[in-house]
């Protein structure tokens, strides 16, 4: 850790490399998804999966957090939870604005979206 | 800048932090000293950073919101951002995936352009930072591109032909306020390019290319969000 001790950010090319190529790798399987029009929970999970993966190495290697000392990792990655509050709170809410819809202002929310002619 | 030297004085001389992890963490913000032992300007890069990553989620949750109260269909990202190349058959979302691994290239650039900053390889840290804001400039070329032709289509932040009207509110505010980031990123990078070409790091130390690459990746990293829960989900 002599290198975040000195304020420094120095490190082997070679790991730059590889998680550049890891974030090829990554955005296209993202992409492969949509291309093999993967539905469901699966295209959920895995989209949810290669972002996570991707923004967990753009943070930790090349914004260098990995190498940062405690205090000020925690500093950038603390704040940011309390908005998982905040999208659990806006589900609940935006399902029971659906849900009014629906029900009291005779919405159809079983209409599929049309095609879009190119 | 004054600043800069009293902060060097207190990371590299004898008060340099010696535990790590938990302890460090402690020792870091007990008792009236210096918490974060990175230069002054990094520090504050990360803070407007993590405020930006505010505004941002802000734009996503409001969006995930509507997208949830709308009883109307939403409409299809994959039909909508298509594109056909000589007269061939749309090839779904193509544009979008495109400048996706445009800015994940120019991020590499931008991640290669700090490493030869702190080598103190002035030629390449320039031309790797102009290769950046190239790549840069060329994503927001694209997303202008993509712009017209929703306008095209009939995209409006009121209304479009094919689904719930909030789709392009939510698709002009987020996509241009990061495309305004990535502009503002590109003439940030140019002008520290220009400095760094100067020679006006040589004694001061290249930290400020990092700090240039720290907002660089922050514009990466927002569009991985935004490219998973905006075009793929």
């Amino acid at each position: 850790m002599a290198t975040a001790a000195s304020g420094q950010q120095q490190h082997p090319l070679g790991i730059y490399l590889k998680i550049w190529i890891l974030l090829f790798v990554l955005s296209m399987f993202s992409y492969m998804v949509d291309y093999f029009d993967v539905q469901g929970v699966m295209r959920w999970t895995l989209v949810l999966l290669f972002m996570a993966l991707k923004a967990g190495f753009i943070l930790a290697i090349f914004m260098h957090v990995v190498w940062e000392r405690m205090a000020l990792a925690l500093t950038i990655l603390g704040p940011p939870m309390i908005l998982l509050l905040l999208i659990f709170f806006m589900a609940i809410e935006g399902n029971y604005t659906e849900g009014a819809r629906v029900q009291y202002f005779g919405h159809d929310a079983n209409r599929a979206p049309l095609h879009v002619e190119h | 800048m004054s600043h800069s030297s009293t902060v060097d004085a207190s990371v590299s001389g004898s008060s340099a932090p010696a535990a790590d992890g938990v302890t460090g963490f402690i020792n870091d913000w007990s008792a009236d000293k210096q918490t974060y032992h990175v230069p002054w300007g990094k520090a504050m890069m990360w803070i407007f950073l993590v405020s930006d990553t505010f505004i941002f989620s802000c734009f996503l949750v409001g969006y995930m919101t509507v997208r949830i109260s709308t009883a109307d269909p939403w409409p299809l990202a994959t039909e909508v951002f298509a594109l056909s190349f000589f007269g061939s058959e749309p090839i779904p979302l193509i544009l979008i995936a495109i400048m996706t691994f445009v800015l994940i290239t120019s991020s590499g650039t931008m991640a290669l352009a700090v490493n030869y900053g702190y080598r103190k390889d002035k030629k390449k840290t320039v031309i790797l930072m102009c290769a950046t804001a190239a790549l840069g400039a060329t994503f927001v070329g694209m997303q202008m591109y993509e712009w017209s032709k929703l306008i095209g289509y009939g995209v409006r932040p009121w209304g479009n032909p094919w689904g719930a009207d909030q789709f392009g509110s939510v698709f002009y505010m987020i996509t241009g306020f990061h495309g305004l980031h990535v502009t503002g990123g590109v003439i940030y990078l140019l002008i520290v390019a220009r400095k760094v070409w100067l020679g006006h790091y040589e004694k001061k130390g290249y930290e400020i290319v990092e700090i240039t690459g720290l907002y660089w990746h922050f514009v990466d990293l927002v569009w991985v969000f935004i490219f998973a829960f905006f075009y793929l989900l």
